[in-house]
């Protein structure tokens, strides 16, 4: 398996088995099915699965439904409802395990996501800071073969920006610096890959 | 006073504003803020989006580094979400110390350890606990009783650790505001989400969020900000959503430090007043007019 899925190393790209939720389930096994997290949350009227029922499903160990849901991706960590949950559950971080689920097998409903977080950490990665420009050049570079005018949705921002002085022009290809954190992204693959 | 300061990428990059502001109101309370060496980005909302492992490793190279540095020092984040990385760390190997063991064994690969016994504060905590409102009042020089201010807190410095303020029904930015004679805007959107990255991945969703707190904020001069984030959500889409939604009319949108800045009679370019994206001129008309 894949650790650590950024946008241009292999994945997967198959669904997940019920066994993929195990941690979950144990994280969130005491829910009981007040409602309380899809009551508290500010994205819930954009999800086409409530968060408790996902939950629900997350129990039942349905990754059918669950990673054909957009839910857990509408979730922006807010954490309204992992602090109102009455039986103390870390809802949010279940939330991020899904994530990383979607992101290791590559599904592709989650592309932007994906894309999105995936170049964010190849940055990251090679640079030890985000240099954004960067970043964002090759998100768009991702995303446009499929949705050619997404970028338009930025370009009052980006212009905004750059009057400012706040865009930097910097080469997407550029070598990594010296604050490289290849050693740091390499062990935790090897680590997530032992376990 | 003296803190460690971990400013992180956006305050480098598009928050360079909120970095030059904090250090300006910092250094007029003669507050001595040290950078921490060769700090390293702390995986943003990415690395929680990718691995968990990761979204632990990168934040506590930092607080390794900041150990070293000097185990005593608060460790100052003007960054909603670079503090909640941070402190999720302290907070996470307090109570697990598989996660701490696993987090030194990727740390070992750059010569590093974790103890774990730093103090992470945010900004915001730090003007809110440590400085004294009317030590505040004292330094003020710009009389600014004449404008309302709407105090946004966002969510990542208030949840999951509720450590300085109420976590749902903040208060704590008011005693600042007033400290610098301009009123409170009294609304219920101070600590409702932003809609965070979704600005880059499901727009329309981030925009409604932003137009619910646009709307509640109808009616203030500014609305002040602690997170880079919320800041350029804030900011940086009004045009699309006065257009989209045509109740609301744009707001001028200032990082609290600029604020309290400006009450000191700080110059605009010390508080990087010239970066924002959204400084309405009925702002900037009524800053400087005569309070009546």
């Amino acid at each position: 398996m894949t650790a650590v899925a950024t946008q241009n190393r292999p994945g997967t790209e198959s669904a997940p088995g019920p066994d993929a939720l195990k941690a979950i389930q144990d994280k969130i096994k005491s829910c009981i099915q007040c409602g309380t997290c899809t009551a508290s949350c500010p994205n819930e009227f954009a999800m086409d699965l409530t968060p408790r029922h996902l939950w629900r499903m997350v129990l039942m160990g349905d990754t059918e439904d669950i990673f054909a849901s957009q839910t857990f991706t509408l979730c922006s960590a807010c954490y309204t409802c992992s602090l109102r949950c009455p039986r103390g559950l870390p809802l949010t971080e279940a939330m991020h395990d899904l994530k990383q689920l979607a992101a290791k097998h590559k599904l592709p409903r989650y592309k932007a996501s994906t894309a999105f977080y995936g170049h964010f950490m190849d940055t990251v990665r090679r640079h030890g800071r985000i240099r954004e420009t960067e970043f964002i050049s090759r998100y768009f570079m991702t995303m446009t073969p499929s949705k050619p005018l997404m970028p338009l949705k930025y370009t009052s921002m980006g212009l905004k920006l750059l009057r400012k002085g706040k865009l930097h022009i910097e080469n997407p290809f550029a070598a990594p610096g010296k604050q490289s954190l290849e050693a740091i992204f390499q062990k935790v693959e090897s680590m997530e890959e032992r376990a | 006073m003296k803190y460690l300061y971990y400013p992180g990428c956006s305050l480098q990059g598009t928050a360079q504003e909120y970095n030059q502001s904090t250090r300006a109101m910092m250094a007029a309370l003669d507050i001595e803020l040290t950078e921490i060496d060769d700090w390293t980005c702390c995986g943003a909302s990415a690395a929680e989006s990718v691995s968990e492992l990761l979204a632990l490793a990168l934040p506590a190279i930092n607080l390794a580094i900041a150990e070293a540095m000097d185990a005593d020092q608060d460790i100052l984040v003007p960054c909603s979400a670079c503090y909640l990385n941070l402190r999720k760390v302290v907070e996470t190997v307090r109570q697990d110390e598989t996660a701490l063991a696993r987090v030194n064994e990727v740390l070992a690969e750059k010569e590093l350890h974790l103890k774990g016994g730093a103090k992470v504060r945010h900004l915001l905590d730090v003007m809110a606990t440590d400085l004294d409102p009317e030590a505040l009042r004292q330094r003020v020089q710009v009389d600014l009783s004449h404008l309302t201010i709407a105090p946004y807190y966002g969510c990542q410095c208030l949840r999951p650790y509720p450590v300085f303020d109420d976590p749902e029904e903040p208060r704590s930015m008011e005693p600042l505001i007033r400290a610098t004679g301009a009123a409170v805007h009294p609304w219920s959107m101070g600590s409702k989400c932003c809609g965070a990255s979704h600005m880059n991945t499901k727009m329309e969703v981030a925009l409604e969020l932003v137009h619910g707190i646009l709307k509640g904020a109808q009616g203030a001069d500014a609305i002040v900000t602690v997170c880079p984030m919320c800041q350029m959500n804030l900011e940086a889409y009004q045009d699309k959503i006065v257009q989209h939604y045509r109740d609301v009319q744009p707001v001028t949108i200032l990082y609290l430090p600029q604020l309290i800045g400006m009450a000191f009679g700080l110059p605009d370019d010390q508080l990087g007043l010239n970066l924002n994206l959204e400084i309405r001129s009925d702002f900037r008309n009524k800053r400087t007019a005569v309070p009546a």
